[in-house]
């Protein structure tokens, strides 16, 4: 009988547990369906001053929007080219929509499948004067454009004394875990970008966050990798404003305000942290989300301004925990306010092993692994 | 002639006209001669070994057999070629496919690895420095040519004290361009001021040339207040964005895709200029090499693609770094025009870079030139080649293959220079090298700003 009421037991979990993967599954499904994250999109809660002007806006998803932000850029700098493999048709993610078709093919063109070439040839470009947009296919294919991101882009200006500069190259990349992506199109390389000064990091989480700062981006002096979550591209549905409008880099933003945790995020991981938040609330916890929005240089300010206040802090990301950039906070954080924290710096992010495809519920930042951990982290 | 009707598979007329076109039936008729007259037998196919084989056993007169043959020719290449260009039934002989038509064959040869002769070289002096007759050449002027020969005893004589400099520890490093010097200054020579230098950096004469002066290349070796690049970098990493020189960066071969997306900046600004980009013959076996050439190809780019093939690449000699016929043929590969020229030859490579400088700018392609030299010095002050190549090798391209000598000889057998003009400027341009290295050694901290 026992064993029996045992059995029955699991036989509940099990099906409990499995709803809840497949709740988050459904949200990370992107064949076709448009499921709106209203919440993540709201500014509502933000404490931040907006730059983007009231005017009219349309509700678009991720792609639409970066697919704008190409179209203000090449109509508002007749020395902008966007190229990569495959941008001429639209592109694998639709991003470089028609762009060809209205400003021709000497300004949007596909390039021979070399990301080492692709790069090399935008730095070259970019050296000129021009507004160099490179897109890599997936950031998972990046690196063998690390050398010229590193030891040529990023070092451009410096080594030369500042008579030579690429400051109008920047570089587009989906980036991210999408459901079903395994180990070659789920990557998050931000890490290995971070360590290099030179070069800028900026990651959106939304579709109007994307416009805004694609284009600080391609108009910032230096140059830029800007890495896009796939997973958003369709999913993710805002209210973007239609005309030409910067956010700025290096401000991190307050997107949702508490008093016992802070949580440190950027990109896609954000709407789950978001989910966290809300069912941690049912418990009482009070939690203060930031985007980071730029990985370097990063803005320490708001986040140890946030920290002081709360004196916990977990960062979440997806990309592996070991040598990710929640190492590079949480030892900041440390160096700053030590006195001032209560606990232990969390991080929830991806475990130690090649992206997994069947496994990669287990292996993701879930809500359920976040959820724990604030509450392991107010309860230390 | 009931016995053809043994052969299977196609219809008669099909099998006639592909015999034909092989060649075979010219062959066939000289069976008697020896078995590698035709190449249409080469490597033995089933139908035509069959066949061959069958006629082969027939009893009487192989020529009557062949009442309907056309051909007497035994060269079936060329047989081919005429036969096909007059067909009209152009569906049967070639096949479409995504990057255009190619005609078919039905023997399965490989194209050899090598070709029967090297790529000959391009030269107009002889060893001596003697005009070799009925020569293709760009003459250059009485003026050019001493400005051309001044600044290669230049780079010498800077090379030779800012070496020593480096050896009294005064700078950290330095790498000379020895036994290149022709390579440097006769190529810059050959350009306008508005061309785009992407170096390697073994390329400084191309600086000397547009008027960077030694003091401005001392400056950088010590890395001081007045370096142009902030003392960011070591020394030999010149930039100077005046003379349209990029800064020198050490990995290797990084500056030739950035040079494809430079000419295409040209390109669409319209601007009559082209870029040059120097590469060793190491540099040819990275990746960026590839992804350059590629590049520059199929965005049309105007860049010339300077190859200094000098033999090694610190200890690597060429046999261990490519199985090629050198980089020249690596240019069909990609598309691209290329030339060997002798780098030794200053009038050599002063017409073949201007030659490829007007293709560039006129024609909007690239140009790859493979430049044959010797690199007489060590890689650099960190380097012994006495430790992987004989001295008696560095010493004949030193003094027998030298290239500042055969122009000098070239320069002076025209009357445009005498020994005592030579005394004068070797010592001239030894005490101003040595007045820039007693230059300024205070280092200014720029470390942080740009400014």
């Amino acid at each position: 009988m026992f064993r029996v009421k045992y059995v029955f037991l699991q036989f509940v979990c099990l099906l409990q547990e499995k709803k809840e993967r497949e709740r988050e599954m459904a949200l990370r499904n992107i064949m076709g369906k448009r499921v709106g994250i209203g919440l993540m999109g709201s500014r509502a809660l933000s404490t931040a001053t907006c730059d983007v002007e009231s005017g009219s806006a349309k509700s678009i998803n991720l792609y639409s929007a970066i697919n704008q932000a190409l179209h203000v850029a090449l109509e508002t700098d007749p020395r902008a080219f966007v190229f990569g493999e495959d941008v001429s048709f639209g592109g694998v993610f639709r991003c470089t929509t028609g762009l060809a078709d209205r400003f021709g093919k000497a300004r949007v063109f596909n390039t021979p499948l070399c990301e080492q070439g692709i790069v090399g040839f935008g730095i070259g470009l970019a050296a000129m004067g021009n507004r160099a947009i490179a897109e890599i296919q997936f950031a998972d294919y990046i690196y063998p454009a690390f050398d010229q991101i590193v030891n040529e882009a990023a070092k451009f200006r410096y080594r030369s004394g500042n008579q030579f500069n690429c400051g109008g190259l920047t570089i587009r990349a989906p980036y991210g875990a999408v459901g079903h992506g395994g180990h070659y199109h789920s990557q998050s390389p931000e890490a290995f970008f971070c360590h290099v000064p030179g070069i800028k990091v900026v990651i959106p989480r939304s579709p109007r966050q994307a416009k805004g700062l694609l284009l600080s981006c391609i108009r910032d002096p230096n140059p830029v990798v800007f890495f896009e979550p796939k997973w958003l591209y369709r999913l993710a549905v805002e209210e973007v404003p239609e005309h030409d409008y910067m956010l700025p880099l290096s401000e991190a933003e307050v997107i949702r305000q508490g008093s016992d945790i802070t949580l440190v995020g950027w990109g896609a991981q954000l709407s789950i942290m978001e989910q966290a938040c809300i069912e941690a609330e049912k418990d009482g916890i009070s939690c203060e989300l930031i985007d980071l929005k730029t990985l370097i240089p990063w803005d320490k300010e708001t986040v140890e301004a946030s920290v002081r206040k709360t004196g916990r802090v977990l960062i979440s990301h997806e990309a592996p925990v070991t040598g990710g950039f929640g190492a590079e906070i949480s030892a900041s954080i440390v160096e700053c306010c030590f006195l001032r924290l209560e606990a232990p710096v969390a991080r929830v992010c991806g475990l130690d092993t090649p992206f997994p495809l069947v496994f990669e519920p287990f292996y993701m930042p879930t809500k359920n692994k976040i959820l724990d951990a604030i509450k392991a982290t107010v309860n230390y | 002639m009931a016995n053809w009707v043994r052969i299977s598979s196609r219809s008669i007329g099909n099998h006639i006209r592909k015999r034909m076109n092989q060649g075979f039936i010219g062959s066939a008729v000289d069976i008697n001669k020896s078995s590698g007259s035709s190449s249409a037998l080469h490597g033995g196919r089933t139908v035509c070994d069959r066949n061959r084989r069958y006629l082969n056993s027939l009893p009487w007169n192989r020529a009557t057999l062949f009442w309907f043959q056309r051909f007497k020719s035994t060269v079936a290449e060329k047989q081919q070629d005429s036969f096909l260009s007059s067909d009209t039934d152009d569906d049967q002989l070639s096949l479409d496919f995504p990057g255009g038509k190619v005609s078919y064959t039905s023997d399965m040869n490989f194209i050899s690895e090598s070709s029967q002769t090297r790529v000959p070289c391009y030269r107009v002096l002889d060893d001596d420095g003697e005009l070799i007759k009925d020569t293709d050449f760009q003459q250059v002027s009485k003026e050019a040519a001493v400005k051309m020969y001044s600044k290669m005893v230049n780079l010498q004589i800077m090379d030779t004290i800012f070496y020593e400099a480096q050896r009294q520890g005064r700078i950290s490093f330095y790498l000379t361009s020895a036994g290149e010097e022709a390579i440097n200054i006769a190529s810059a020579a050959a350009l306008t001021e508005q061309d785009i230098i992407l170096p390697q950096y073994r390329e400084p004469g191309v600086l000397l040339w547009r008027g960077f002066t030694l003091q401005e290349f001392a400056d950088q070796c010590f890395g001081n207040k007045a370096d142009y690049g902030k003392g960011r970098q070591m020394p030999i990493h010149y930039g100077s964005k005046k003379h349209n020189f990029f800064t020198i960066s050490s990995p290797i071969a990084t500056q030739l895709p950035q040079a494809a997306g430079i000419a295409y900046s040209l390109k669409m600004d319209n601007k009559k200029a082209c870029v040059v980009s120097y590469i060793g013959d190491g540099g040819t076996s990275e990746g960026d090499f590839h992804a350059g050439l590629n590049f520059a190809a199929v965005m049309e780019a105007p860049v010339i693609f300077f190859c200094r093939n000098n033999g090694w690449a610190i200890s690597t000699n060429v046999w261990e770094q490519f199985r090629s016929d050198g980089i020249v043929v690596k240019g069909r590969a990609y598309g691209i025009r290329s030339i060997r020229v002798d780098g030794n030859d200053a009038l050599a490579v002063y017409t073949a870079v201007s030659a490829a400088r007007e293709m560039a700018v006129n024609e909007q392609r690239p140009i790859l030139i493979e430049a044959l030299t010797y690199r007489v010095g060590h890689h650099s002050t960190s380097d012994d080649s006495t430790k992987y190549r004989q001295s008696d090798e560095i010493v004949y391209w030193k003094n027998a293959r030298n290239p500042v000598n055969r122009f000098r000889n070239w320069v002076q057998s025209n009357g445009w220079w005498s020994d005592q003009q030579e005394t004068q400027l070797r010592s001239s341009v030894r005490k101003q090298v040595i007045i820039s290295l007693i230059g300024l050694d205070i280092h200014n901290l720029h470390f942080f700003s740009d400014t």
